[in-house]
């Protein structure tokens, strides 16, 4: 595979094009559309004919202020409780599958992935009756638990694969050299482990972002409504117009953490980090 | 500094495997001891239970006048060269072979830290790697990287887990001398596990075989060669290794199955009233008769089918078919099994000298030394021909060159640092 023929290398480039005009079309249309005017959402053209920022004014400082700011402190807050969670229950679990040996081991791993197979629709009626009655209905708390049964599985499963590549042995050979049970783990194991549960935090977190059905089920105000949810209340100035614009602004402002997090963190995520502790 | 006493040391298993069963060994300070034999002999467990990493079931384990069957391996101060190295890949060259240092808090000062880390590093040949990471060395790179990092120590005693057999062969040969050099050098005690023969004859002051978890015997790596207590260190101990026959004992006369041996009456004596008996000739007992022109006294001469050869250049291996008897081919293949072998056909290996001209499919004479054949219990396995006092004599002579060699490497040391 070194040595590509030049009609090889073509094909490759144009199905990366093909790939990427196909994934990354959505996005721009959803940018472009968040600076056109509202009336000028119809005119059928790709870019604005106007450039303007009253859509982002109006969910920022706008109207539609009282419905998007707390959406999306109510998204941050949440997601990252969830996540902080997700991470320390998931690092405890996957250390316990990788490293030792107890009954029903296999019963945990099968459970999780059966947790994280079960449909969302199906739950979140029973969910909701079950919330307002005893009082979660519409709190952070609410949207906190239905996410980690979301995010715990997947991080269990990706954090114990990561854990069982790490060369345990290093942990022995530092006691060896004269460290404590916990140095050893400080000083050779966590620098291994760390990319792992950083990579499954990020992941974990996009879930909790991204959710929708759970956000518009089991909340009714502001008090815990996440953007996702949010953003379908929004209205147009007038029952004429359409709030389109205004979608597309919010939904770039929610997407931009996400792809500064992954660009910023894209070298953490390395995979290879672990080579050459022991012969590769 | 310090020696390590082992006594009747066992290893059970939470499942009741007995991995270790009461091994006694005493290892003298500044010695080279190996721990040899096939896999699933219980050596790295023993090795594991010195260091600290697996827990002692019953037995006592001392370093120095300490006993330390309770110690945490930090607090043991043993230095240990793992099989696959074990090397701290988010650490440059420097900072793990640093690390044991780094450990000892305050202990030493950053200029201490690397005035020590590059003693070690010129007496590996790895000054110029110092700033890399593991990842981007060569697998004897990284190998020297581990011992750089058992140096630094100064512990009590280097423990070695298999540390060559990552390294394909040129490199294990240059290796095994620098393991040889360090260790005169810095006269640290020893204890090197291995499963590789040559690495125990050529490394080890004393080897010591292991067969499922049992001490067959210690000695000097000749005093193993020349005088093995049972068909397994007989065995294990050579290589190509040595041809066992089944020998039927009739009057004077010792039948073997490709020549008749006269019994001497020492040899009478040995045997008692045995029948049959297991004889043991190593490959290079044997000559080719046509290579000697004189023929010596009290040799016994035959002629055979040669049925396979190898011409390596320093030596001829000829492979010789024979039938073995029926009462002791079941001994005997339990003990191939016993080596790790795969009970092919029976077959006797001679190493000729390689002017010799015997070929494939030839009919040659050969002859060897009848002095030189050992004999073995067919149902124990002992040797019966095994001379204790030689092998005494054989190991005082062998101590008295350790610690010759030992002085002599640090004399060296303090002539070069003057």
């Amino acid at each position: 595979m070194r040595t590509m023929t030049p009609k090889l290398r073509i094909w490759w480039g144009v199905i990366t094009v093909l790939v990427l005009v196909y994934a990354l079309f959505p996005v721009f249309s959803i940018i472009a559309t968040s600076f056109k005017l509202p009336s000028q959402l119809n005119l059928g053209q790709f870019l604005p004919k106007t450039w303007t920022w009253s859509n982002y004014e109006q969910i920022l400082t706008g109207s539609a202020k009282d419905l998007f700011l707390p959406a999306l402190r109510n998204s941050i807050g949440i997601s990252l409780i969830a996540t902080a969670i997700a991470v320390v229950l998931a690092t405890l679990a996957a250390y316990a599958i990788a490293r030792l040996d107890f009954p029903g081991k296999r019963l945990i791993l099968t459970t999780a992935l059966g947790v994280s197979i079960f449909p969302v629709v199906s739950i979140v009626t029973p969910l909701f009756n079950l919330w307002r009655n005893i009082g979660l209905y519409d709190t952070w708390l609410g949207l906190i638990i239905p996410y980690l049964s979301l995010t715990l599985p997947i991080s269990i499963w990706t954090l114990a694969a990561f854990f069982r590549q790490i060369p345990w042995e290093l942990e022995q050979a530092a006691q060896v050299d004269g460290a404590t049970a916990w140095q050893a783990f400080r000083k050779a194991i966590v620098p291994l482990a760390a990319p792992g549960v950083f990579t499954t935090a990020l992941i974990a977190f996009f879930i909790a972002w991204n959710d929708f059905v759970y956000g518009i089920s089991l909340t009714s105000t502001s008090a815990a409504r996440p953007v996702p949810a949010a953003l379908a209340f929004f209205t147009g100035a007038s029952q004429f117009e359409e709030p389109t614009g205004a979608i597309s602004a919010a939904a770039v402002i929610v997407t931009v953490p996400v792809v500064i997090l992954v660009l910023l963190f894209q070298r953490q995520i390395v995979s290879g980090l672990t080579q050459g502790a022991v012969k590769g | 500094m310090a020696a390590i006493t082992l006594k009747d040391i066992r290893k059970t298993y939470g499942d009741g495997f007995l991995a270790v069963k009461g091994v006694s060994l005493d290892i003298a300070d500044g010695e080279f001891v190996i721990l040899v034999g096939p896999s699933g002999c219980g050596k790295s467990t023993l090795l594991r239970m010195i260091v600290g990493l697996e827990d002692i079931t019953s037995g006592e384990l001392r370093i120095g006048d300490k006993v330390v069957n309770d110690k945490a391996p930090r607090d043991r101060h043993l230095a240990m060269v793992f099989q696959n190295y074990a090397l701290y890949p988010h650490l440059t060259v420097f900072e793990n072979i640093a690390f044991p240092l780094r450990l000892q808090k305050g202990k030493f000062t950053e200029e201490q830290v690397r005035e020590k880390v590059e003693f070690a590093a010129n007496t590996l040949e790895l000054q110029d790697h110092l700033q890399r990471k593991p990842a981007n060395l060569s697998g004897g790179q990284r190998q020297r990287v581990a011992m750089g990092r058992a140096i630094v120590r100064e512990a009590n005693a280097f423990l070695f887990d298999e540390p060559l057999s990552n390294l394909d062969a040129k490199l294990r040969g240059q290796m095994r001398t620098e393991i040889a050099r360090m260790q005169r050098r810095l006269g640290t005690t020893t204890v090197y596990v291995t499963h590789d023969q040559t690495e125990a004859m050529t490394l080890g002051d004393r080897v010591a075989v292991l067969r499922k978890g049992e001490l067959q015997q210690v000695a000097s790596p000749r005093g193993l060669y020349e005088q093995p207590v049972n068909l397994f260190v007989a065995g294990f101990i050579g290589s190509p290794p040595m041809n066992f026959l089944p020998g039927e004992v009739d009057g004077d006369t010792l039948h073997l199955p490709v020549a008749d041996v006269p019994i001497s009456p020492e040899l009478k004596e040995k045997l008692g009233d045995r029948k049959l008996v297991i004889v043991g000739l190593r490959p290079e007992h044997f000559e080719d008769a046509s290579l000697t022109k004189d023929s010596r006294e009290g040799v016994v001469a035959f002629d055979v089918n040669v049925d396979v050869t190898e011409w390596l250049g320093s030596d001829l291996y000829a492979y010789i078919p024979f039938e073995t008897h029926a009462d002791v081919a079941s001994k005997l293949e339990e003990l191939d099994r016993d080596l790790d072998g795969e009970g092919m056909r029976t077959q006797m290996v001679v190493a000729l000298d390689s002017e010799s001209r015997v070929r494939d499919g030839d009919q040659a004479s050969l002859w060897f030394d009848p002095a030189k054949m050992m004999v073995f219990d067919p149902e124990g396995g002992e040797n019966l021909t095994y001379d204790a006092g030689k092998v005494r004599e054989v190991d005082q002579q062998n101590e008295q060159d350790r610690k010759a060699s030992i002085q002599r490497a640090q004399e060296r040391e303090a002539a070069k640092a003057s």
